[in-house]
């Protein structure tokens, strides 16, 4: 079936099985790997993208239910790397393997856009779905708080008038 | 050493074996060949441009004085792909924002030991890798010393400049590049190294050299590889371990949508880590291939397993442990004659169950069957050698005309050193003849894994009135070849299978005088392979907690009681065999005082349900010391509260960045396995599928780990492994010390762990 959505802000037609699973949609119809794919089952947030700028695991959405939705993915997350949470992900050196890096960038951000100060236990609460198998989670925590205290963040800047930022997107 | 003949002859100066690694590296002095490292896209690489400098098969520098850097090892998050690059940058003393990476793909012309395995790349490459970059430096100066008329030795360099103090000059390495390809390549066992005062990069926080693709969803794994015209494919084994095809429903699958192809594969020999039997689904879109496979159905030959279940183990490897041992590893003195005259006797039964590796990214190759008859393979392996001899064996091709790509791998923890799904993709392509990604559901990674064997250890110790081990007895149950494995089957290393076996040099082999160590073996019929720190992993959560046990018994500190169990040492037995023949007791006492001292180690008063537990490891000639501190609620919920890590892995951290990363996730990771990880097995096939039924660590678990290293003077040593082992008996003490009861079995949830 033929769906029309926003991916990254691009209007964007998919011809794609009706039950095929926004994931792969975005892998392997519109060749967005930064997605990933790690369990099928919700399990691991490994394919989490932002609908309307809520996170959402991407394995479990039916194109068919997506038409009109607007998707933002680690790849339309910053056009060059600068949201907050990348940097501040490649500042603290988070990664170890890597696979879960997008997944984990992207509940981060969204957790940001909606609570610019997050506590500890904030924090558990919003990444608890995302697993890391390196177990970077020390580091994944000390980003966020990092991200949340830069000056670039949220918290921290007010929506530019130029480029208004869209309500629970954390850029603009 | 050995020379590769196939090597050109006009490429070809000299090879060298460096001492300390038994790495092979060929210096190639002309600079064609020296840049045939091949880009996950596929492309060869041409002769490289003209002004090129590329003294080895490491190195090449150009003009503008960027330096690319070839990584050889694969990268499963290791951080080796940072790291070794830094030991050669260090030597050639540039800066790293000058460096750019290349990943090599597997190339056994130019290189050996590319593969991510047993925390080896730092020490077999400490010195053999930071010689490959000081042999260039040494060219660089005397193209400069040449050029100047000055002799090299009053040249320095620094930040890819040479400079000539007494005369002011100094030149870039970009403007000497011409020069340096004619000066002669130094013998790499005579280049002089800088004293590590001087570093400027080895020892400094270098990111991981990939963070800025991985952070911008850029395509790096296995996963994301894509090439022109590409298929997809789903491949259906027999869930029950061994089993073949005997029929499928192959036209109704071929009628489904999207569907190209779908065939029967016999597997080839009986091994389990070689090409299985399967139904390859072949479809324009793997959620298509996916879709097909539902309405798959298949009759199989189940095979000698199709009966087999954990119960049926453990109540096999109970058998075994009455009976007499089938064989004895270590005999040191008359454990018998210790026993009986000891004051105290504690005999405990232990057990560790299967577990997966379980890496994020489930298994996947892509492969490409040319009509040339080449095969092209891009693999998040960990072992593409072995990869290469698999697929030449399997599906008959030659050596020469399979080409291995080497991906960033999402995880490995082991799993990726065996390579069932290079071949099974492999072979996929040779049938379908057009480029196709093998992809595996999570439900096919973790039930056709290569598990961590379960073992069964069975210990009888014995302390005398002063509360020191007079005797120890270990009857060890695990996998192998039980034909092989009698006591007068063949003689050498025991038939066990993989990585269910143990050293009889293991410890506290050479720390009492009268110890035993015994072995066992059920038919292994469940796939077993390497899970980070092989052994190890369940090896010191037997061993350190029977030796808790026997502290709590002898009424002593567990800190000073192992302590002074280490200060006992005798000199090895020259006939027994010592697989752990570098053991320092001095390292481990080290590491064991130093954490005691960090942790507060009884000097807290904790609340009931509040205790602490510590252990040692010493493991990919690795030493650590750890102590955990975990709260266990009435109910019987654990919380960590906080490890305290200290290890000795020599005299230098390469990079300390990814050194506590790797630390950190290592304790974690030991946790996650101590908590809640088990594959059990019924009716021949694992019944765990996915992450609902296998817990990883969570967010909310991790607790705060305090890593401090304790540097010494010895040859530095690897990480991805040995903070693992310690941290799963240390847990399990501190769960004891907070509520009273000794686990002896994993994991810790399957346990009532209530108190009031």
């Amino acid at each position: 079936m033929k769906v029309s959505l926003k991916v990254n802000g691009k209007p964007t037609t998919v011809d794609a099985p009706s039950d095929m699973p926004l994931l792969w949609v975005l892998r392997d119809v519109l060749d967005l790997k930064g997605t990933k794919f790690g369990c099928g089952a919700a399990q691991c947030g490994a394919c989490t993208v932002h609908l309307k700028g809520a996170p959402v695991r991407s394995c479990q959405l039916p194109i068919a239910s997506l038409q009109g939705a607007e998707v933002t993915t680690i790849e339309g997350l910053s056009p060059d790397g600068s949201h907050p949470v990348q940097r501040a992900w490649e500042e603290v050196d988070v990664p170890q393997c890597g696979y879960c890096q997008a997944g984990q960038i992207m509940s981060a951000a969204a957790l940001l856009a909606k609570n610019p100060k997050p506590t500890d236990a904030d924090i558990d609460a919003a990444m608890n779905g995302n697993l890391c198998r390196c177990a970077t989670y020390l580091r994944i925590r000390e980003a966020i708080h990092k991200a949340a205290a830069s000056p670039a963040s949220p918290a921290a800047s007010a929506p530019s008038p130029s480029r208004p930022r869209q309500a629970g997107s954390p850029r603009t | 050493m050995t020379l590769d003949t196939r090597v050109d002859r006009r490429q070809f100066l000299r090879v060298t074996a460096l001492t300390g690694g038994g790495l092979l590296l060929g210096t190639i002095l002309d600079s064609v060949g020296a840049s045939s490292a091949l880009a996950a896209s596929g492309a060869a690489s041409s002769a490289p441009p003209v002004g090129e400098f590329s003294p080895n098969a490491f190195i090449r520098i150009t003009p503008d004085g960027i330096v690319t850097i070839i990584a050889k090892n694969p990268e499963v998050g290791q951080g080796i792909k940072t790291m070794l690059p830094m030991l050669i940058a260090e030597e050639l003393d540039v800066d790293w924002m000058d460096v750019r990476i290349e990943q090599a793909g597997l190339d056994t012309v130019k290189f050996t030991g590319q593969v991510a395995g047993g925390s080896s790349a730092t020490p077999n490459h400490w010195l053999p890798l930071r010689r490959v970059g000081a042999a260039a430096r040494a060219m660089l100066v005397g193209a400069a010393a040449e050029r100047w008329s000055v002799p090299a030795s009053e040249c320095e360099t620094a930040h890819g400049v040479v400079t000539h103090k007494a005369s002011g000059r100094s030149l870039r390495y970009g403007a000497l590049l011409d020069r340096a390809a004619t000066i002669p390549a130094p013998a790499l066992d005579q280049v002089v190294l800088k004293d590590p005062k001087s570093f400027t990069i080895v020892g400094t926080r270098v990111k991981g050299v990939d963070n800025h693709a991985i952070v911008t969803g850029k395509p790096l794994y296995g996963i994301d590889v894509t090439l022109p015209g590409m298929l997809y494919a789903v491949y259906e084994k027999s869930p029950v371990f061994g089993g073949k095809v005997k029929s499928a429903n192959l036209d109704l699958i071929k009628r489904q949508p999207g569907v190209r192809h779908a065939f029967v594969v016999d597997g080839v020999g009986t091994s389990l880590d070689g090409l299985l039997g399967g139904v390859a689904i072949v479809a324009d879109s793997w959620w298509l291939a996916k879709s097909a496979r539902q309405k798959l159905q298949v009759e199989w030959d189940e095979g000698v397993a199709a009966k087999l279940s954990s119960k049926e183990i453990a109540a096999s490897a109970a058998q075994l442990a009455k009976q007499p041992p089938q064989r004895s590893l270590r005999t040191d003195g008359d454990v018998d004659a210790a026993l009986a005259s000891a004051a105290k006797v504690l005999h405990a039964e232990y057990y560790y169950p299967f577990i997966a590796h379980a890496p994020l990214e489930p298994q996947n190759c892509t492969a490409s069957y040319g009509a040339d008859g080449k095969l092209e393979i891009w693999a998040p392996t960990q072992n593409p050698a072995p990869a290469r001899s698999l697929v030449v064996q399997a599906l008959g091709v030659k050596e020469s005309d399979v080409t291995i790509h080497m991906t960033r791998g999402g995880g490995g923890f082991g799993r990726r050193l065996m390579n069932d799904y290079v071949v099974e993709a492999a072979r996929i392509a040779k049938e379908v003849r057009v480029p196709v990604k093998l992809l595996w559901t999570r439900e096919d990674d973790m039930r056709h894994d290569f598990y961590r064997a379960a073992g069964f250890h069975n210990f009888t110790a014995g302390l005398d009135a002063n509360g020191k081990i007079v005797a120890w007895r270990n009857h060890f149950v695990s996998f192998g070849d039980v034909e092989k494995f009698s006591a007068t089957g063949a003689q050498g290393a025991p038939p066990f299978g993989a990585g269910a076996g143990i050293g009889g040099g293991e410890f506290p082999a050479r720390f009492v005088a009268n110890y035993a160590l015994d072995a066992s073996v059920m038919r292994a019929s469940v796939p077993t392979g390497y899970l980070r720190a092989p052994g190890s992993n369940g090896i010191a959560f037997v061993t350190q907690s029977f030796i808790d046990e026997l502290a709590q018994l002898a009424g002593k500190d567990p800190i000073q009681f192992r302590l002074d169990l280490l200060a006992n040492e005798a000199p090895a037995p020259a006939a027994a065999p010592n697989q752990q023949a570098g053991f320092d007791a001095s390292r481990v006492r080290g590491v064991l005082e130093v954490v005691r001292d960090r942790s507060g180690w009884g000097k807290r008063t904790l609340p009931k349900g509040t205790g602490m537990g510590v252990a040692f490891h010493f493991s990919h000639r690795g030493y650590f010391a750890e102590v955990v501190q975990a709260t266990v609620s009435r109910a019987g919920a654990i919380t960590v509260d906080k490890v305290w890590v200290v290890g000795d892995v020599g005299s230098q951290i390469i990079n300390p960045s990814n050194a506590e990363n790797q630390v950190q996730g290592s304790v974690l990771d030991g946790i996650a396995e101590a908590l809640a990880q088990e594959i059990t097995i019924d009716e021949g096939r694992a019944v765990q599928g996915n992450f609902h039924e296998f817990a990883l660590l969570r967010m909310k678990q991790s607790c705060p780990v305090d890593v401090h290293f304790h540097v010494t003077t010895f040859a530095p040593t690897g990480l991805g492994e040995p903070a693992l082992p310690p941290v799963v008996p240390a847990l399990v003490s501190a769960v004891c010390a907070a509520t009273g009861k000794r686990v002896r079995s994993l994991p810790l949830s399957k346990h009532d762990l209530s108190w009031s």
